[in-house]
């Protein structure tokens, strides 16, 4: 019982969803709008638990005393100050939109730019074309690198200038891109939607149902 | 208050910078205020985005309406409006996540899961099929129509015909049911090729990306932050 019943609406949402998006019916379409808004309605308490978890964790390790602990409180200033003003007022209250321009999106771009640094010193560290595939990959990406900034072109209309073409390390970038790179991508997106398609289909038939957890 | 906001900002990129340097108290403190606003901002939005317009708001209605139709005031409208009272059962099933609070009753957390799953399974098969499945092998075939029509030049058809080669190489490679062997393993090395270029491509634009992004930051605090200066200091 306290597994069948779940598997039970498993399958009967899943096959809404189906067939509702088959049928252009308008007592289709009433029912695949409120299906929609359903799992809209469902997916933020989840998020709710995801937040709850969050605050445990940190009051753990506020009431443990453990390393940085007082960084914690930190999180919950920042977290807390959002939520008063922005539950009440919205998100497009001035305050809530001066917190997410001048706090949130800084730190957003500062932390992925970091990533630059990280992936140049890995890149040459591990970077080594010690095969022919290895040198494939190595290769594209120095090509996609220079054909992305105006120096490549200039570079090439220098080096490269008894050649009939001009900028051509930005059209190499691009040709790799739509062609080769397109390839790959679309063997990959073809490869991943029917591993998609066929796990859908077993959870819907109740075949998967890992998601259940162990137990009764 | 526009300059406060670019000192703070300014402040907070060096903050997480540092980082460069070795870990410190300045980027903690950054990091953690990071994690914090932005949780605050995610609720915000679920909130206000999702549990008003679609939950709080038809209930209330519909609450009113039933009210209406208890003292004998209904219309068309209010009648109508007494279908939100049904929004009460994916709020009960969404409740039933803090379940997992409750050792005792956490299989009940099982409901709302399986729902989503379904709910998510159920959505994505029509999907994946039309704008993955059929637009990519359309995309993939599309073009010898047009070689057939004599409208591509030859370096168009020359591009096309190396899409199709590397699409069926590349899925020969993730294609497990055989042995790799003869010609199967030699379209799977190909296919191997073509998946390096994507990965290395891959590699390019994300580097690329974030450098984008560090230009971007570097660009604000040499500009604006220090253009502000002025400003700041009178």
């Amino acid at each position: 019982m306290k597994r069948q019943i779940p598997l039970a609406f498993c399958f009967l949402f899943g096959i809404a969803m189906i067939f509702t998006q088959f049928s252009p019916h308008s007592y289709s379409q009433a029912v695949y709008k409120e299906v929609i808004d359903w799992g809209l309605i469902i997916s933020p308490f989840a998020m709710v638990l995801a937040v709850v978890t969050l605050i445990q964790t940190h009051v753990t390790r506020i009431n443990l005393r453990t390393e940085h602990w007082q960084y914690s409180l930190i999180v919950f200033v920042g977290m807390i100050v959002m939520v008063l003003i922005g539950v009440p007022f919205g998100p497009q209250n001035s305050i809530v939109e001066w917190l997410y321009n001048n706090v949130q999106v800084p730190m957003d771009a500062s932390m992925f730019s970091l990533l630059a640094f990280f992936i140049a010193s890995a890149a040459f560290r591990a970077f080594r074309a010690r095969s022919f595939e290895a040198f494939l990959l190595l290769a594209t990406a120095m090509i996609v690198m220079i054909g992305n900034v105006p120096v490549g072109d200039l570079v090439w209309n220098k080096v490269m200038s008894w050649m009939p073409w001009t900028d051509g390390a930005s059209w190499l970038r691009q040709w790799i891109l739509d062609v080769l790179n397109n390839a790959a991508r679309r063997g990959i997106i073809l490869g991943v939607s029917l591993g998609v398609i066929s796990q859908s289909i077993r959870i819907i038939l109740g075949i998967e149902r890992s998601y259940l957890g162990g137990g009764d | 208050m526009e300059i406060i906001g670019i000192w703070v900002a300014a402040f907070l990129t060096l903050c997480i910078y540092s980082f460069l340097y070795r870990d410190n108290p300045f980027y903690r403190f950054a990091e953690h205020l990071f994690v914090g606003i932005s949780v605050g901002y995610i609720i915000i939005i679920n909130i206000h985005q999702g549990v008003i317009p679609l939950a709080w708001e038809p209930l209330s209605e519909a609450i009113s309406a039933l009210w209406a139709e208890i003292v004998g005031t209904t219309t068309p409208e209010t009648r109508n409006a007494l279908w939100g009272l049904f929004r009460i059962l994916p709020i009960a099933i969404g409740l039933l996540f803090f379940a997992r609070l409750s050792p005792r009753h956490t299989w009940l957390i099982r409901y709302p899961i399986a729902i989503l799953i379904g709910f998510g399974a159920g959505v994505a098969i029509p999907n994946v099929l039309q704008a993955n499945i059929f637009a990519q092998t359309r995309g993939t075939i599309e073009p010898f129509a047009a070689i057939n029509a004599g409208t591509l030049s030859a370096w168009d058809t020359f591009g096309a015909i190396l899409i199709a080669i590397g699409v069926i190489c590349t899925l020969t490679y993730f294609f497990f049911s055989v042995e790799h062997r003869g010609p199967v393993k030699w379209a799977s090395k190909v296919g191997i090729g073509f998946l390096m270029i994507g990965f290395g491509a891959a590699f390019g634009n994300t580097v690329m990306g974030r450098l984008a992004l560090l230009i971007h930051r570097v660009g604000f605090l040499l500009n604006d932050w220090l253009g502000s200066f002025g400003a700041f200091f009178g």
